[in-house]
């Protein structure tokens, strides 16, 4: 039985306060680093911990930490990105609300890490219990010296707040998040410059997902081997799985990277809901291609799910039974991606638009022949042709399902109806 | 404290340093939608003029992100999440138009006490939880047609 690491006080009452955060171990990793570490013994720590990014992209957090520049003169800025809002992931969010104090620690240590004298917490606008549990802990590690001018007696500084988004979910790419911290619209810049060089304000900014840093005050207090045992030689640590969909039991479960998708699912998630079969699985958020019922065996990792042609994503991972019509599936993402999109670059603006319009098409009945084989087109004129990653997301989605559903498509377009007519599922509202 | 934040959280844009003047817009244009209901073009000049930056700029902002509103909307804005994970599991299309026939409005429109508008939106991370409605500020998860009509009941008692 996996021992829970970063959702260990969730289920304690008052977790969001400081007091059962200090009383369950909390804030013993900050004194640690202060007094008995160097900025460069922490950094390779946690590259040797094997820490990756939570975010999506799973990028080496040490790594990201050891490419600031090293110049103590120099202003740096490190945000946490708490804009959580790929369809299907609650992780953040949770973790957040009940368990601030975690990420705080994290924030601190890593800006000792990287020489940053400021902080910035960016939370989407519609988390707005988050907000408020954002701002009651930060003052409340103000008023214990966590935070504010010489941290526990050291000559480490530290300042930090919040800054609430406003509803955009491309605010989540580090880039258009900055943007968005500067006031300006969440449009995502050229990389490079990374944010490591050029950032908030034009100056070095290390951005991190809220997992990641929670992670980071684990590291400190047990150690980089000890962190690096949990889960598989790539794809180190614990990782909250969010599991929503067709199952028994959805929710936030937190196992070691590499657990099989089949035991998510069927040992923690409960298995499938009204004993139905499997259909289809995203694995990783709404912007992860899916994966098949023969693929259930694939450990949830960042090389295993590349290797089956998916990615880990932030973990979300969405259950669909076999009543489940792949076309509506493929016409509610992209209604997302089409109103998300930033607006900035055509192929994704237009591109998004087109796709749904024939999604829409082929749901109502009024497809045209041709329109499976122009959607397939759109979507392989859009991918790698974006200027941020949300291109490709967006395609994901319609490239994975028409490559394991196509004859769904097709039915659609010659029977002017869907193949599987049974409605959704209970719980009913009404 | 930190110096860009004020006890209640809400940063206040006379007190800011100057790299971060523009970065006060958010929160400017939080603060203006609180005070006038939605974004008229008065709130926004006001919001221009105090961050000294050009109208259009403000205006374009507040047409980027979803949570701004430049038209007049109902006290309470009721949004549904019709998202994937809680569509797969069927409750946001019935939450959805129970609303509707409780309050005789479609998707987008007011009441005309002009208490409430419906909407759905894509995800609220309560992809767990659902169906979940979001009524301005609060998340109300596991909703059920009971939960509704107590809401609706108790946001109307603020308004008799």
């Amino acid at each position: 039985m996996f021992e829970p690491i970063l959702t260990r006080n969730c289920s304690l009452p008052r977790s969001e306060t400081i007091d059962v955060y200090m009383a369950n171990g909390g804030y013993q990793a900050l004194p640690k680093v202060l007094r008995e570490c160097t900025p460069e013994q922490v950094i390779e720590t946690v590259i040797a911990s094997g820490l990756r990014g939570r975010g999506g992209a799973g990028f080496p957090a040490g790594r990201k930490w050891s490419f600031m520049p090293k110049d103590p003169q120099l202003e740096k800025y490190v945000c946490v990105n708490t804009d959580e809002g790929e369809p299907g992931t609650f992780k953040d969010r949770a973790l957040v609300e009940k368990d601030p104090h975690q990420i705080i620690e994290g924030v601190i240590i890593a800006s000792y890490a990287v020489g940053a004298r400021r902080a910035f917490v960016y939370i989407r606008g519609e988390f707005f219990l988050g907000v408020k549990r954002w701002i009651k802990a930060i003052d409340d590690a103000y008023a214990k010296g966590f935070l504010g001018k010489n941290i526990l007696g050291s000559n480490f500084s530290l300042d930090l707040s919040v800054h609430r988004g406003a509803g955009a979910y491309i605010c989540g790419e580090e880039t258009a998040l900055i943007e968005s911290l500067e006031g300006k619209r969440g449009e995502p810049r050229k990389k490079p410059p990374y944010p490591a060089n050029v950032g908030l304000w034009g100056k070095p900014t290390l951005v991190h997902n809220v997992e990641t840093l929670a992670n980071v005050p684990h590291i400190i207090n047990r150690g980089a081997s000890w962190y690096a045992s949990i889960g598989t030689p790539k794809s180190a640590g614990p990782k909250i799985f969010c599991v929503s969909g067709h199952v028994r039991n959805r929710g936030v479960f937190e196992l070691p990277l590499g657990v099989s998708l089949r035991e998510i699912i069927e040992e923690h998630a409960g298995g499938m809901a009204f004993d139905k079969k499997l259909k289809a699985v995203i694995p990783g958020g709404a912007s992860t291609p899916m994966l098949t019922p023969e693929q259930v065996e694939t450990p949830m990792a960042f090389e295993t799910l590349e290797a089956a042609g998916s990615m880990l994503g932030t973990g979300a991972i969405i259950v669909m039974n076999e009543d489940t019509c792949m076309v509506d599936v493929a016409r509610r993402l992209m209604r997302f991606f089409a109103h998300e999109s930033c607006g900035r670059c055509v192929p994704c603006r237009i591109g998004t638009q087109r796709m749904l319009d024939i999604l829409e098409r082929l749901e109502r009945g009024k497809a045209k022949a041709g329109d499976v084989a122009c959607l397939e087109d759109l979507a392989n004129g859009i991918r790698g042709r974006t200027f941020c990653p949300m291109g490709d997301a967006a395609v994901n989605p319609i490239l994975s399902g028409l490559k394991l559903f196509r004859e769904e498509y097709e039915y659609h377009v010659k029977h002017k109806r869907c193949a599987t007519t049974a409605p959704p599922q209970t719980p009913s509202v009404a | 404290m930190s110096p860009v934040q004020s006890r209640d959280g809400l940063s206040d844009p006379v007190q800011i340093f100057d790299p971060a003047k523009r970065s006060m817009l958010l929160t400017a244009l939080y603060i203006a939608q609180e005070q006038y209901g939605h974004l008229t073009p008065d709130a926004v000049e006001r919001v221009a003029d105090r961050l000294g930056l050009p109208v259009t700029q403000v205006y374009s902002m507040a047409s980027f992100y979803s949570l701004y509103r430049t038209k007049p909307m109902g006290r309470y804005i009721l949004q549904v999440c019709e998202g994937l994970s809680c569509h797969l599991v069927g409750g946001a299309e019935s939450l959805v138009s129970y609303l509707r026939q409780k309050l005789g409005i479609e998707v987008g429109q007011t009441t005309k006490d002009g208490l409430f508008t419906l909407e759905t939106v894509q995800c609220l991370a309560s992809c767990g939880t659902s169906p979940a409605v979001r009524v301005n500020d609060a998340l109300y998860e596991n909703m059920t047609a009971e939960k509704v009509d107590e809401l609706l009941e108790t946001l109307r008692g603020y308004h008799v």
